[in-house]
């Protein structure tokens, strides 16, 4: 499990509202190795033409959103498709933490397992945020795990809700499945009960 | 008196063996399918050392890669996709669970050999690295999708962690018309409730209409429940789900079946019991339905014209605006008159018997118009067994259709099977995205019996039309 503390860096803002997984990473992707990195298929035919040249009007194309490791994106973010290659595709690329009113359920699920932050504040606050990031010219963004907060150049600290549980793993970097392997007597003593 | 409960309440209390503070919930997994986009989360125990806890409560097939114009191992397209389907051989092999594999007759779509096999059983949970997984909610189960490294994590642990999600019941009241399909009633849904109408919740399907679809039906519906952003979707279990599940080679047999069907009853949510959401839908009004955007929500009836954006709320505008450009369509058009390239019978959602049979009604005498290319892909090895029974294969070879084994197929268009750019579809798979059957390929989502209407008329076509004039 990766882990996340607080992050500075740049915000680049995505409107579309419904961008589904495929988007984020085509199907035909799929079978690439996890090892061999997912990042140049990060919304590959909406970043590339064909040939492979840069399509110039995409956002992380434009000068200051290149080297963004945050995407303020729209309602419904990454639904669909429950390929974990969405996350490692955003991850290998460089963004940590995506803000949105509305995650795809299975998604955001994921997110936790590389260290990506999903943060779901209120539409009107990531409408706001999106328009900073627009106008901002790079000036970072504040994401704050502990303090449970997002702070735009604005200056004006934003919480975020998250589950205590997936806040401590998060910031511990705890691996998922050692810690259920922990609870290895609770789940044989359930098959016992159940005769599973 | 005990406070009452729906069935996704029943069935999640059932699989908590524990609760943290803060609500998340480790839950049992009854059963859990693999297939071969599973190299991933098998790499993932390895690189931990770890094994699969529960091999005997595991299934796999290799779907997604697989070549649909035959059973050849060598016939896998490419070295990439060649490892991703013997490393489901290998892997399962070796961690001692039982692959349906390419020359198994009992091979197929995942969510297709699930309940076929009666391996999906109500009351279970049941997981698949797959969004689709919620198909398996027909039978009264709990079913949902997960990622990679929580298939890893059910493999080593036979348990995952999840937030309690909230409840939806989607009462569908009246009668569906004649013609009228799951398919057509879960896409007038999608249209209702938008593609995120149901996001953080399980749907429980109910009501007459829901009552009164087979069993394939209701895989249909359940399965599109993903595509109204649900995390599941289920319908409690009733007489035709017993009569569907009674023999089934993996479901209770003798005094055990007796028992089970006596458990299963009382899988039913409680009078008094409240949802987090409810939404109604009337039969009645329901007529075949079709794609014309990108998001499964931009459905109308066959018959209707395609809806102005400047009609729609400024948020939606643009999006409906793209996608009319990417579908290379206009407002005002009726679906009536735009022609087809590809028609693609098959998936998770419409490749089982039932669907077939509902194409072969309308392709029966009848031949794929000029230009068209028209495949049908069985949703398994034995669904194809028994519509070759049916001499359903002899009516599509005769219509001129191309008659497949099993597979995703152009579901997913990772095999090989891709719609070419620029070309239009129509598919009876459950995502109409961008680029989904291939970069470019235009794909409208319908039922069989219109797919089959539309391949041989050539283009989209209200299918009683045809069956009623031709008989
Ligand atoms: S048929 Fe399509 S949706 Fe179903 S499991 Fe295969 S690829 Fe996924």
């Amino acid at each position: 499990m990766g882990k996340f503390e607080t992050l500075v860096a740049t915000a680049a803002p995505m409107e579309a509202r419904d961008i589904n997984t495929d988007l984020i990473v085509p199907g035909r992707f799929l079978r690439r190795l996890r090892e061999e990195g997912l990042g140049e298929c990060l919304f590959r035919d909406l970043r590339f033409h064909e040939d492979g040249t840069p399509k110039p009007d995409f956002v992380l194309n434009r000068p200051p959103y290149r080297d963004a490791q945050i995407l303020v994106a729209n309602d419904n973010f990454a639904c669909g498709s429950s390929r974990e290659y969405a996350v490692y595709a955003l991850y290998d690329y460089g963004i940590r933490c995506v803000i949105a009113p509305s995650f795809g359920d299975i998604f955001h699920n994921n997110c936790f397992k590389s260290g990506l932050l999903p943060v779901v504040l209120p539409e009107a606050d990531v409408a706001d945020l999106r328009a900073q990031a627009g106008t901002a010219q790079g000036k970072p963004f504040r994401v704050d795990l502990p303090s449970q907060t997002v702070t735009g150049p604005d200056g004006v600290a934003r919480r975020f809700e998250i589950d205590a549980f997936r806040k401590k793993l998060l910031l511990a970097g705890q691996d998922e499945i050692a810690f259920t392997l922990s609870h290895g007597e609770k789940i044989a003593a359930f098959e016992a009960a159940r005769a599973i | 008196m005990a406070k009452p409960l729906t069935l996704f309440e029943k069935i999640w209390s059932a699989h908590e063996i524990h609760r943290e503070d803060d609500g998340t919930s480790l839950l049992y997994v009854d059963r859990h399918f693999i297939h071969d986009g599973s190299r991933t989360a098998y790499n993932q125990l390895a690189k931990r050392g770890l094994g699969v806890r529960r091999p005997d409560l595991t299934f796999a097939t290799p779907d997604h890669y697989v070549p649909t114009t035959s059973r050849a191992f060598e016939d896998v397209e490419g070295e990439d996709r060649k490892d991703m389907v013997a490393s489901l051989t290998r892997n399962t092999r070796a961690s001692g669970v039982t692959e349906f594999g390419l020359n198994d007759i009992r091979h197929g779509i995942v969510h297709v050999i699930g309940p076929e096999q009666g391996l999906s059983l109500p009351g279970m949970l049941i997981l698949c690295g797959d969004s689709h997984t919620s198909t398996h909610g027909a039978v009264g189960a709990l079913a949902f999708g997960i990622g990679a490294s929580e298939v890893a994590h059910v493999l080593a642990t036979q348990a995952l962690w999840q937030r309690k999600p909230k409840t939806m019941r989607v009462v569908v009241e009246g009668k569906l018309g004649d013609g009228v399909s799951g398919k057509d009633l879960v896409l007038a849904l999608i249209a209702q409730i938008g593609v995120n109408g149901a996001t953080g919740h399980v749907i429980e399907y109910a009501g007459p209409a829901i009552e009164a679809l087979s069993i394939e039906g209701r895989l249909t519906v359940c399965n599109m429940s993903i595509e109204a952003g649900a995390r599941a979707g289920m319908v409690a279990p009733d007489e035709t789900t017993f009569a569907y599940l009674r023999g089934k080679p993996h479901a209770p047999s003798g005094a055990e079946w007796d028992t089970a069907v006596a458990r299963w009853r009382a899988l039913r949510t409680d009078p008094g019991a409240t949802f987090d959401r409810e939404v109604r839908l009337d039969a009645g009004s329901i007529e075949p339905m079709v794609t014309w955007g990108n998001r499964p929500s931009e459905a109308i009836p066959v018959a209707a014209a395609i809806p102005d954006p400047a009609a729609s709320d400024p948020a939606q505008r643009k999006l409906l605006g793209a996608a009319l450009e990417y579908m290379d369509l206009r407002p005002g058009q009726r679906m009536t008159e735009v022609g087809v390239d590809y028609v693609f019978i098959g998936s998770c959602t419409n490749g089982r018997i039932e669907d077939l049979r509902a194409a072969a009604q309308v392709a029966r005498g009848r031949r794929v118009a000029a230009g068209v290319k028209a495949i049908v892909v069985p949703g398994s090895g034995l669904v194809r067994q028994q519509a070759e029974r049916e001499g359903l294969d002899r009516i599509f070879v005769e219509a001129g259709f191309e008659w497949r084994h099993s597979g995703c197929s152009m579901c997913l268009a990772v095999n090989g099977d891709t719609v070419p750019p620029g070309k239009r579809s129509a598919s009876t798979s459950n995502r109409n995205f961008v680029g989904r059957q291939g970069p470019d390929a235009r794909t409208h989502l319908v039922s069989p019996a219109t797919a089959a209407a539309t391949a041989v008329v050539g283009r989209f076509a209200d299918h009683r039309s045809l069956t009623r004039q031709g008989g």
